[in-house]
């Protein structure tokens, strides 16, 4: 116990650097996923096409291949920047996958009958996606997208293996230091990740309910 | 192709679409061009950077023995989680309240916890080898995860499979064991196959804990060849891992569509949105490896057939 109170601030630093990375490329990977959703769903060929072989290989490309080409590869090609940006980097270009699929589902799960209706009182386009469809297609997308937070907060743990001082790095290094107690420094660093994920379920969970009986 | 955005376009729009269909593949070239631009000029497509694959053919065989650690691990991984998540599946639905409460916490403390996490406690805590830490972390996740997979498939029968079995005399885990769970199991194949992708792309978290598989190959023959080979090696053991993680996921959607075709003769769907299009969005769902998303999905309300 004594392990966890006596580096308290340590903890509390790698806590906050996992939030921050977790909220940063999350709202990155929302903006580049959107996009690729748009991608994938518009009427344009090209477009589609690129969508959905971004979303093919990021998706069946481990994430730790993902870090490791943005934190030793990069380099070679002259982009140097610091541990933490290649985190980002990496957790955006991954999770923007698994938004775009979200954005995507989400848009296909509204019925077409009701794009159909809303153009034949003639709505135009931008009324219909606005009054009709999207708000339905929000409906659906947002316990998944909260699914896909918590992932990506798991996933932050990553970055503690390509140098990056967040909760899982400093784990490994307190258990290093103080190999005598390390049971009680692992249960920390798991308490804290199930600070951010157990109440992020609970949250996807309830706007699921939700989302359900919206139907 | 009508789509929920657009309709059948008429002639004005399909040349705009034309219009877009140019302007977008002219972008996407320039980008892709302008890549492999910058790449080439620093001489990462120069001979003498990948040179190794042929004159060294002890490359390929360490990159063939990091792959073959990356299945092994996997495998026995996928084993041991898919028996484990029967057992928690089962436990889940006791009839007895404390176990039912007991195993749902424990299922939520596991799947709230990052994989590497708890490749690390297995290697620190145990006194195992490292391929059996990594084991232990994918076991650990991927039964919690599947368990929960194989309870929403048991939640989605037919309330009449559960009925009848009491009416023969059948126990509540005797109706589990024969009735429920081979149902389920057959439900939730794709939803499953597709949990195999993503232990499959956990795996190479066996590198952070320093279990030698293919990335880890990777980076101990740059460290013997020096940082010049790195791209070379790094693009081919990428292109591995996304060639065997594409198959999966295709085996995934394979295993989706022979289900749903055998299954065509069954009752209504109650989904609002497509009756006559049974799988238009349920059938992409599951698709592919998606990982956050695949416990939401088996329990997204109304693309499984209820009678």
């Amino acid at each position: 116990m004594d392990a966890i109170i006596d580096n308290a601030d340590l903890y509390w630093e790698g806590f906050t650097t996992t939030l921050s990375l977790a909220v940063v490329s999350g709202a990155l990977a929302l903006v580049l996923g959107t996009v690729l959703g748009a991608f994938r769903v518009s009427p344009i060929p090209p477009l589609r096409l690129a969508g959905a072989w971004y979303v093919e290989t990021v998706r069946n490309t481990p994430l730790t291949v993902v870090f490791f080409f943005t934190v030793f590869v990069m380099p070679q090609v002259g982009i140097q920047v610091p541990f933490y940006s290649s985190a980002v980097v990496a957790l955006t270009v991954y999770t923007a996958a698994f938004v775009c699929e979200a954005v995507r589902s989400g848009v296909n799960s509204v019925g077409v009958g009701q794009a159909e209706a809303a153009r034949s009182i003639g709505l135009t386009f931008g009324q219909s996606l606005r009054h009709i469809i999207l708000p339905q297609a929000f409906r659906t997308v947002i316990p998944p997208l909260i699914n896909i937070f918590i992932a990506l907060t798991k996933n932050t743990s990553v970055a503690g293996g390509f140098f990056v001082a967040e909760l899982f790095n400093v784990g490994r290094r307190l258990s290093n230091s103080l190999s005598d107690q390390v049971p009680w420094v692992l249960l920390g660093v798991a308490l804290f990740y199930l600070l951010i994920t157990i109440p992020a379920g609970v949250l996807a969970g309830w706007a699921e309910r939700k989302a359900a009986f919206a139907r | 192709m009508s789509s929920v955005l657009y309709d059948e376009p008429g002639p004005r729009t399909r040349r705009l679409i034309q219009v877009g269909t140019v302007a977008g593949a002219l972008v996407l070239a320039g980008v892709a061009a302008f890549v492999l631009v910058q790449f080439s000029s620093r001489g990462l497509f120069d001979a003498d950077r990948w040179d190794i694959f042929v004159e060294r053919t002890d490359v390929w065989e360490f990159l063939g023995r990091g792959l073959l650690a990356t299945l092994q691990a996997a495998a026995t991984g996928a084993v041991l989680a898919g028996v484990l998540a029967v057992v928690l599946a089962v436990l889940r639905m006791s009839r007895n309240g404390f176990v039912r409460r007991t195993t749902a916490v424990v299922i939520e403390l596991f799947r709230g916890l990052p994989v590497v996490l708890l490749m690390l406690a297995g290697a620190l805590l145990l006194p195992v080898s490292l391929f059996w830490a990594v084991v232990i972390g994918l076991t650990i996740y991927n039964a919690a995860v599947m368990g929960e997979i194989l309870r929403a498939g048991i939640l989605s029968l037919p309330k009449g499979q559960t009925e009848a079995a009491y009416a023969i005399g059948l126990t509540h885990f005797q109706t589990l064991r024969m009735i429920l769970l081979p149902q389920a199991v057959r439900q939730m194949l794709p939803s499953l196959v597709s949990q195999l992708v993503v232990l499959l792309k956990d795996t190479s978290l066996g590198y952070i804990v320093g279990y030698l598989e293919l990335l880890r190959s990777v980076q101990n023959l740059r460290d013997f060849f020096g940082n010049r080979y790195l791209f070379s090696v790094f693009f081919v053991a990428a292109a591995i891992y996304i060639t065997v993680n594409f198959l999966v996921s295709r085996l995934a959607v394979l295993t989706e569509r022979v289900l749903s075709r055998s299954r065509s003769g069954g009752g209504g769907d109650v989904a609002p949105v497509n009756l006559d299009e049974g799988t238009r969005d349920g059938g992409v769902d599951t698709r592919g490896g998606s990982a956050p998303t695949a416990t939401s999905q088996s329990r997204s309300p109304g693309t499984r057939e209820r009678q």
